[in-house]
């Protein structure tokens, strides 16, 4: 198998993460996003652990999945806290500190 | 190998719209379980690049657990199930610009550097290697990464409770 087309999927799903990232207001859809951006990057990991022959890549994957959730643990419950005092969870009305 | 390659394409393939369809779509419930299609087709990958340990640990938490939080997520935000118009900013085209000048950027250096590099599976790396590691060589991160999951059950509790 080419090395390229594992990185090159990656890449994909890391630009349309960082699409939804810039292009959505509900919040939980930008923490959606986010998951396809760690994902791309687990791809990227793993592929080159096997291409290196090396166990390191799926170790650091493991690694950036345990985080991933703790991510998205924190995450919701920020923008529960923000929908329970704002009533809404569109992520361009929070602009308190716009000048 | 030619099999291995016509299923990298079809699931990779899957993905991608798939993909797509998550920072698309205009229902947020229709967007999570477009999310699962695209979790899965990552533990895919992963089982044909022979990492099936981290496969299962893919669907188990991603699938099994950061799907079910997100659908949690959407409900206690009380989203409309229905169809619903706007979820997308007016910075739509710029991101879309953004992205497309991003995916030109990494693909011209990704050929440029590992055009032609082959993955040979020859070698087979077993869940008792990565248990090795992750207990061996990597075990301060390990512990590092159990405080981090500590702080962050207690700080999404410390946010969500109702006082």
């Amino acid at each position: 198998m080419m090395l390229n087309n594992f990185l090159l999927l990656g890449a994909v799903l890391f630009c349309t993460g960082v699409y939804g990232v810039l292009a959505r207001k509900n919040g939980v859809l930008v923490l959606m996003a986010v998951e396809l951006i760690l994902n791309a990057v687990n791809i990227n990991l793993v592929a080159f652990g096997a291409f290196n022959h090396t166990i390191a890549g799926q170790v650091f994957a493991l690694f950036v999945i345990a985080i991933a959730a703790a991510e998205v643990g924190v995450g919701l419950a920020i923008v529960l806290l923000i929908y329970r005092n704002r009533r809404s969870i569109d992520v361009t009305e929070i602009d308190l500190m716009k000048g | 190998m030619v099999a291995q390659n016509i299923a990298f394409g079809v699931i990779a393939a899957a993905m991608v719209i798939s993909a797509v369809r998550v920072v698309t779509a205009k229902n947020v419930v229709r967007a999570a379980l477009y999310l699962i299609i695209v979790l899965a087709g990552v533990a895919a990958q992963y089982i044909l690049l022979a990492a099936e340990f981290t496969a299962i640990v893919q669907v188990l938490i991603y699938i099994g657990a950061i799907i079910v939080l997100f659908l949690f997520g959407i409900m206690l935000t009380r989203a409309p199930i229905g169809q619903e118009g706007d979820l997308d900013n007016d910075q739509r085209w710029l991101a879309g610009l953004v992205a497309l000048l991003l995916f030109g950027v990494l693909a011209y250096v990704l050929n440029d550097a590992f055009n032609g590099a082959q993955i040979r599976l020859n070698v087979p790396q077993t869940t008792a290697q990565v248990g090795d590691s992750i207990f061996g060589a990597y075990l301060l991160p390990f512990e590092v990464v159990s405080v981090l999951l500590l702080a962050a059950l207690v700080g999404a509790i410390v946010l969500a409770r109702r006082d």
